[in-house]
């Protein structure tokens, strides 16, 4: 099969963009996109369609299996990550990558996400004291902890811009965590940071739930950080179904 | 002031850069990328420490003993005694700052894992790792709005910054976002992972641990330990671009190892092991697969039958392994077995430091799974966390007592030779060389074939400096498992079938204009270091 890869490329943030693109030849349907790039940057010989040389792609990568949210990016539009992106889905082998708009471009498909730890520094994400879990809610700890940072959620989000008041999902994962185990010293001040931060930028649009590259259930650590920290209740304990 | 440099965020980094901010004491943590990438959240299934919390009499010791015997003796008995016996008070910590480890009815459960009899395991289904650095980032977050913890994000390291003494100044590093290379002075504490990038494709572990730190640091005179002892783990699967690993978590809880003999099922770890079965050391288990393959009447493949688990231990304990395993392989573990095969997962090998994280420059520590230490021949499973965080604590608090006040008194040398990369085809070239003599088994004569394929490799080309440090550390590693003559944990010798007392040494490599020198060093006595 041959994959018609087209890729908006920047040489720096100063540079133009431009786009090359580059016909890939692959029997392996298995491939993800993210191979596909590896595959593309050592091989110095790769030319794009035009007969220019294809300078290596700057890309981030680490795990390759959806685990770390390095590769984020835009693929084909819909911002996910390219090792979650198998060459089989693009029935028609045409695929446009690009960099998360939401944050400064560094190179190529390199964005700079430090905003999001800037956000989780600005609201305090830590525990001043020793943690006090609530078992009842572990599953919600759990399921909170896995977030990436990966920032795919934020670029569908309608409310999140990188130097908003509003930090987004990637935000209210970590905040929620923390709300089910907080020292009472803390509570307050998380629980006024979560209204400014999260709870009031919130339009509860749930783009966010649809594009987490983890499955993570947005919505039920949504409603259960609103309760603990603007309704101010328990969190409800999830139900857990042993055929999932 | 005293400065201290720390090469990589992940968990034996978080662990370093805490230890010194709880200290009061500054800290500069370089990473490529963000802690949230580091390889450390892949770790699956669980950390041990003998809390005995399932009531089976497990202590501080028999984890030591379990832990000195899967290193089939090669382990500093000194470290691993400092290890276990902190190792429940680092699992406390862990639940203190809030991992979500898996409780029932207020106690801390532990699993069952490879080489222990006794269940001594902590976990949070099988993503632990992923949970343990979700908590100390918030830990290290903490510090880091204290102004202790001082981020460099974005950053590679190049090299070290040697005086004329050989001790070490600082490192020298370049912002990959911004091109800009600086020097930075003080105490440098390497934990910057396992040499992943010598294998590129064919190990569990992820892209960022490209193994030019530890080539670096090898060509400016660091020496290394037992760099022939390479982990292959015995359950993991191709997934486009790697191994994935299916955790140990999976046998723990019940899984079975069969390959079809004459047209049945031969559950043969549990014949050949009536004992630990399933569960023997990773070495052993690895073994056994590469030898049952070849066995007569056998098929070409071993499968990891966990059909029988129960929907409960799917739920609550693996739930995301089988998520992994349906979205990549489109197979449901829970209906049908997965086809397994040994692949590389850990580097008991690396940077030679003593009991106390000591690497053999003055001013120089390493930890985590880019130093030699704890795991001796073998890992355990359940250890490398506990290494991790155990070795970055030691190594921080050794640092903190020995530091001087650091002063920029190094020659700075202005050209930087190691901004080229390598060249990815060389770097799969040595791959496949290395891969070819440092397989499961070896012997004298592929191992001298692949020493003598890597000086054709090196005499046909112009290296850049990279690809000259990458081949001079693949010829290392491979002369190491030439002149270990004998047969000990994961680097089995057809030749030399049985251990031999006489190698009960350390093997340290060390390279010396350009060529790599050999010896072996006896272990430790326990109460040695100071």
């Amino acid at each position: 099969m041959t994959v018609t890869l087209t890729v908006l490329r920047q040489a720096s943030p100063d540079d133009a963009p431009y786009r090359q693109t580059i016909l890939f030849e692959t029997d392996d349907m298995q491939m993800t996109v993210a191979s596909m790039l590896q595959k593309i940057n050592a091989d110095p010989a790769c030319t794009d369609t035009e007969g220019r040389a294809v300078t290596p792609i700057r890309w981030e990568c680490s795990c390759l299996q959806k685990k770390c949210g390095a590769c984020a990016m835009r693929i084909n539009g819909r911002p996910r990550l390219a090792c979650d992106a198998l060459l089989s889905e693009f029935r028609r082998g045409r695929i446009l990558l690009e960099p998360l708009r939401k944050f400064p471009v560094v190179a190529d498909l390199t964005v700079d996400r430090s905003i999001l730890m800037q956000n989780l520094m600005r609201m305090q994400i830590w525990f001043a004291e020793d943690a006090e879990p609530d078992e009842a809610v572990r599953g919600l700890t759990y399921d909170a902890s896995r977030c990436l940072q990966c920032g795919c959620c934020l670029e569908v989000c309608p409310n999140f811009c990188a130097d908003g008041k509003f930090y987004g999902m990637a935000g209210l994962l970590p905040a929620a965590r923390l709300l089910t185990a907080l020292p009472e010293s803390q509570k307050e001040a998380m629980q006024q940071a979560y209204r400014k931060h999260l709870y009031e930028g919130c339009g509860k649009s749930l783009a966010c739930h649809d594009i987490c590259p983890a499955g993570i259930p947005v919505d039920r650590l949504l409603v259960n950080a609103n309760a603990a920290a603007v309704w101010k209740r328990r969190p409800r304990r999830r139900r857990e179904k042993p055929d999932e | 002031m005293k400065r201290f440099l720390i090469i990589g965020a992940g968990l034996s980094g978080l662990s370093a850069a805490i230890t010194l901010a709880e200290r009061g004491l500054p800290c500069a943590l370089f990473s490529l990328q963000p802690s949230e990438r580091a390889q450390s959240v892949l770790a699956e299934g669980g950390i041990n420490a003998a809390l005995n919390t399932m009531h089976e009499d497990d202590s501080p010791a028999e984890h030591f003993a379990d832990t000195v015997r899967g290193g089939c003796g090669l382990a500093d008995p000194e470290a691993v005694r400092g290890l276990t016996e902190h190792a429940p008070e680092i699992l406390r910590r862990l639940e203190r700052c809030g991992v979500p480890f898996h409780m029932q009815n207020g106690t801390l459960m532990l699993r069952n894992f490879g080489g222990q009899k006794k269940k001594r395991t902590a976990y949070a289904r099988s993503s632990t790792g992923k949970m343990i650095m979700t908590a100390l980032i918030d830990e290290a977050r903490k510090y880091e709005a204290a102004g202790l913890i001082h981020r460099f994000p974005h950053h590679e390291f190049l090299r070290l910054l040697l005086r004329a003494d050989k001790s070490c100044a600082g490192v020298r590093c370049r912002d990959c976002y911004t091109g800009e290379i600086r020097d930075y002075f003080g105490a440098v504490l390497l934990c910057c992972g396992g040499m992943n990038g010598l294998f590129p494709e064919m190990t569990t572990g992820t892209t960022q641990n490209s193994g030019d730190a530890a080539a670096a640091v090898f060509m400016q005179g660091v020496p290394f330990g037992n760099p022939e002892m390479l982990q292959y783990h015995p359950t993991t699967v191709g997934i486009s671009g790697k191994r994935c690993l299916v955790s140990e978590a999976a046998r723990g809880e019940g899984g079975r190892l069969f390959i079809e003999k004459n047209g049945a099922r031969w559950y043969f770890m549990e014949e050949l092991y009536p004992e630990l079965g399933n569960l023997m050391p990773r070495d052993v288990v690895a073994r056994e697969m590469f030898r049952v393959r070849q066995s007569p009447g056998c098929g070409g493949q071993v499968y990891l039958d966990l059909t029988g688990l129960s929907a409960e231990t799917w739920a609550q304990k693996l739930s995301d392994l089988r998520e992994e395993l349906i979205a990549y392989l489109s197979l449901d573990p829970k209906r049908e077995p997965v086809p397994v095969k040994e692949g590389i997962h850990y580097f008991m090998g690396g940077i030679a430091v003593d009991a106390k994280h000591r690497a053999g420059l003055r001013g120089l520590y390493a930890a985590g799974e880019c130093a030699c230490q704890y795991h001796g021949a073998n890992r355990l499973g359940g250890n490398s966390m506990l290494g991790a965080l155990y070795g970055g604590k030691t190594a921080a608090e050794t640092a903190a007592a020995e530091a001087q006040d650091a002063e920029p008194d190094c020659p700075v040398q202005e050209d930087e030779p190691l901004l080229t990369p390598a060249d990815p085809r060389l770097i799969l070239q040595i791959r496949d060389i290395l891969l070819s003599g440092l397989g499961i088994v070896r012997d004298e004569t592929t191992l001298q074939g692949a020493l003598q394929s890597l000086a054709e490799l090196s005499a046909a080309r112009e290296s850049n400096a990279r690809e000259k440090a990458r081949l001079c550390l693949a010829g290392a590693m491979l002369q190491a498992a030439l002149e270990r003559r004998e047969s000990r944990g994961a680097h089995y010798r057809a030749d030399f079938p049985q251990s031999d007392e006489a190698y009960r040494k350390t093997t340290v490599v060390c390279c010396e204009n350009g060529a790599a020198s050999v010896k072996f060093v006896p272990l430790p006595e326990e109460g040695a270091s100071v």
